[in-house]
Formats: C-alpha cells, structure tokens, sequence
C-alpha cells in the first residue's frame, strides 16, 4: 500500500497572542510575549499567579448563549478554532464533500477543569440536586470532536486523543495516517486548553513545575536561560484541516504545506520528569524522520517542546544532539512557548502551526527572554528577533507527562 | 416585585435562550421553546434555586409547559 501524501488547507488558532492564527503570528514574529497576571479568579494566595489567558474573545459569532452555557470554555476554544480552520479551508463552499470521508480529531490534555471544579463546588454546597445535567457532556475530553462533527455534519472518524502535553502532536499526527491510510479524506486536528483555573494553577505550582516571576510575568517563560524556574500556564487552542493532496487539488484548495513525518516513543522513566539524555525524545525524532523517509540534515528549523522548565530543557538539547550530530549547530531551534507559555494538550497544535507559517513565510520565531544560555545550551535558539530564513522542512516536538513524546515534520508544499 | 409569573418567564428565557415575546403561557418547553430532555431538567434546576424550593422528579416530569410550572409553584410556595 502507498501512503497518500496528506496537506495542510485550513488552520485556526486561539493563543494568549491573539483569537486568530494571522494575529498570533504577527505576534511571534514581533517577540511579543502574550503572558500577563491571572484575572480568571483570585490568584492573590497563589505562589503563580501569572499565565497566558484568550483575551477579548466575543463568543456571541460562534456560540449562542444557551449553548455555550452548556460546555466549558476549553470546548469554547476548541470548536472555534475548528469554525476558523474550515472557513480558512473553503471546504462548506465545495458541493461535492462527502461528509462521511470527513473526520475529527481535537482533544484536549485535562478537559473541562472548571466545569468540574464548579459543579463539584455546587454539589459540596448544596447536594448532589445541583450537579448540572450537562456536566459530562460539557467537560469530557471528546465533546470538542463530537460537538465539530454536529455543527458542520462531519460524520467520518471522530476521536480524542489525551496525552498530557503532546495531545495536540499525537491527535495531528494520528489525523494525518487516517488520511494517509484511507479511512478518510479530511480531517480536522488538533487541541485545545483551559486549564488556567484555581485548581490547574495549584496543581502545576504544588508539582513544581510553574514559573513564580510574578513581577514579570513577560519574562517568566524563558526556554535555555540560566534564570529559568518553570513553565508558564497557558490557554488556547490550534486545529488545522488536513486533507489528502489529491482532494485537495480536485477542489482546487489552497495548500499551506505537507504533513511529511510523524513519530511517538515513550520515556518509560518517571511520571513527570524526562532522562536527562532525552533518549526518549531522541526516539520519537528519529521515528518521525524514518517515516518521512528524509535525512536529519534536511531539516533546517525545530519548534522545541521547550517549557522552560530545568530538566526538561536541557534534555530536549541533548536529544537534539543525539539526532542530528554536527548538524546541530547548522540548524535553528527555537521555544515559542517563551512567547505563548505552555498550552499543554494545545501546544502541539499551535507549534504545528506555526511550524507550518515558519516555511510559509522564511521566517523563524524567535526564542525571547533567553539572556543567558545555561551550561549545554548550545545551539542556535534564534535569540535575538524573528529572522529570515529559507526553510524547507521544519519539526515540531512534544513530550508530555507520563514520558509520552511525539514529533511531527512539515514540508513545503511541491509538486 | 415581580410576579411568579414574569419570574418563571425570565428564567425560561434565560435557561432556554429564546426571547420573552416567543414565551406565552401555553407554551411547551420541548415543543415550543426548543428545549431538549437535558435543557428541561436545568430548567427545573434553575426554578427551585430562584424560589428555594425543591421540585421532587415525579413533579418535575409533569411540568411541560410555562403555565404548569407557574402552577406548580403558586401552589408549592
């Protein structure tokens, strides 16, 4: 069997930088950090009390109020990034769709957390009476991918993957083989994140793992630098229409790049943190670089996983090391996580993303707030401002809790 | 102070989100109004939280319209 070639026709994105995909772009290409104070809640007794919340979203074009009273606001996001991703497609305009070859694949790393944190609270309060009928189906992982297939009547595949921190790689990257395999023509792919709340701020922060630079909430994140102290929460959500090449041609879609390589590994180390070789994450590269079937030496940018966090970072170089050899030091790697923070299950799907608008535009994002590399971090981190740069093939990493990693690569998009 | 019946009205409008001149007194929540099997046992919910009371199910599942749950609370509180 050959694998079909699977392109990329349509993405969405809600980020702390901006409610569309071109908003957030302009925003990383301007270095800008998109982290502020909390004002979800009363973050006043909290050692965080920063993160990277959606500002000024108007839900009223997308959701009636009725109905988004009914989900929690990780599903909010989610679904209006899949409506940005199928407006941007064109594909409600092509009258040939055969909507059961069209698939959907968003998930999410913990789901509807307020939803439950509200309802648990009613319950503690006043009986189990006020638990709301809709609880399950506003905070359960897979209702972002139920909720696309009813609003646009997508009846193919319909799945959520939930893999902490590499949700949005895994949910893009399974998506793609659908396509490729043939059990579907177009699928929708990503994730989304609302985790920012009184108990996902005290979680992260009891783990240790939250940045507390509460005094500059701009400079918290910073991937590689020697003053790191932890990730930033963030919230957002990123879906992009992936599509087998041929369908999209018959349409005549516009096509934004290729889905080329796609890998996993596990860890099978420690529940949170990775070995400091990165041999986990080493794998799930070398994976997705057998399945594209190119050499390390072809690709010329990687959006790290990059958290900003002491272990995690330093591993990721050294895994990077492992892959690539001397070609290392020739390509760039950058955290745009050290604009947007850390968008757990979301993150793989916005880095994905922008991974993608990366080889659109020649542009690599910059990593900001890295002053001082710490000792090991060695590599070209695009530190000083977005740059130009040809790139042809670009990866997009993701490790996430419980040792999971996944690895996606992009290619421009050639005949 | 507002009547139970514009009371009940406001929370139907609320829960349900239709517009006050589509609510008259007959009108059904699942029929007229749109509401689903999930919606209608919110709307009761919402009911007994504005006139602190508490709608036993077997009652609850007789409200079908504006006017029953009207009814059910003059008679109730």
């Amino acid at each position: 069997m050959t694998k079909r070639r699977v392109v990329i026709t349509g993405m969405g994105m809600l980020s702390p930088l901006g409610n569309s995909v071109e908003s957030s772009w302009e925003g990383i290409r301007a270095g800008r950090s998109g982290i502020g104070m909390i004002d979800r809640f009363d973050a006043s007794g909290y050692n965080t009390r920063i993160g990277g919340a959606i500002k000024d979203l108007d839900l009223e074009p997308y959701l009636s109020t009725k109905d988004a009273r009914k989900l929690d606001a990780f599903i909010h996001y989610g679904l209006i990034a899949a409506q940005q991703a199928v407006e941007a497609s064109g594909l409600e305009l092509y009258t040939e769709l055969d909507n059961e070859r069209v698939g959907v694949a968003i998930g999410s790393g913990i789901g509807g957390l307020e939803f439950i944190e509200k309802s648990v609270l009613a319950m503690d309060k006043s009986g189990p009476r006020k638990v709301s009928p809709f609880f399950v189906p506003a905070s359960v992982i897979n209702m972002i991918s139920g909720n696309v297939a009813i609003r646009f009547g997508y009846r193919g595949p319909n799945i959520a993957i939930t893999t902490a921190c590499t949700t949005g790689t895994h949910n893009i990257g399974y998506a793609a083989r659908t396509i490729a395999y043939g059990d579907a023509d177009v699928m929708l792919a990503g994730g989304s994140e609302m985790a920012t709340t009184r108990t996902g701020i005290a979680a992260f922060s009891a783990a240790r793992a939250l940045s507390t630079r509460n005094d500059e909430p701009e400079k918290a994140s910073r991937p590689w630098d020697r003053e790191r102290d932890g990730f930033v929460l963030s919230d957002g959500a990123g879906v992009m229409v992936l599509e087998d090449l041929e369908h999209a041609r018959r349409r005549g879609a516009t096509i934004y790049g290729e889905v080329i390589g796609f890998g996993m590994s596990d860890d099978a180390h420690h529940i949170t943190a990775p070995p400091e070789s990165g041999e986990g994450a080493a794998r799930a590269m070398k994976n997705a670089i057998r399945d594209a079937g190119i050499q390390p030496a072809d690709i010329g940018y990687i959006n790290a996983h990059g958290t900003s966090t002491q272990v995690g970072d330093v591993a990721e170089v050294a895994a990077v090391k492992q892959v690539f050899s001397e070609h290392a030091d020739k390509l760039a790697m950058s955290s745009t996580k050290s604009m947007t923070g850390h968008l757990l299950g979301a993150a793989g799907a916005v880095e994905a993303i922008f991974s993608v608008l990366a080889i659109r535009d020649g542009v690599l994002p910059p990593t900001i707030n890295l002053d001082n590399p710490d000792e090991g971090c060695d590599l070209d981190f695009v530190a000083s401002g977005a740059r130009e740069a040809d790139i042809r093939i670009a990866l997009s990493n993701s490790f996430g809790f419980g040792g999971t990693n996944g690895t996606l690569i992009f290619q421009r998009f050639e005949d | 102070m507002s009547t139970v019946e514009e009371r009940v009205k406001k929370i139907v409008c609320e829960q349900l989100g239709v517009k006050e001149s589509e609510v008259q007194n007959s009108s059904s929540f699942v029929e007229d109004l749109g509401a689903d099997s999930l919606d209608t046992v919110e709307l009761v919910m919402a009911l007994e939280e504005e006139f602190e009371t508490e709608i036993p199910d077997e009652e609850a599942e007789k409200l079908a319209s504006v006017q029953d749950a009207i009814d059910y609370i003059v008679a109730h509180t």
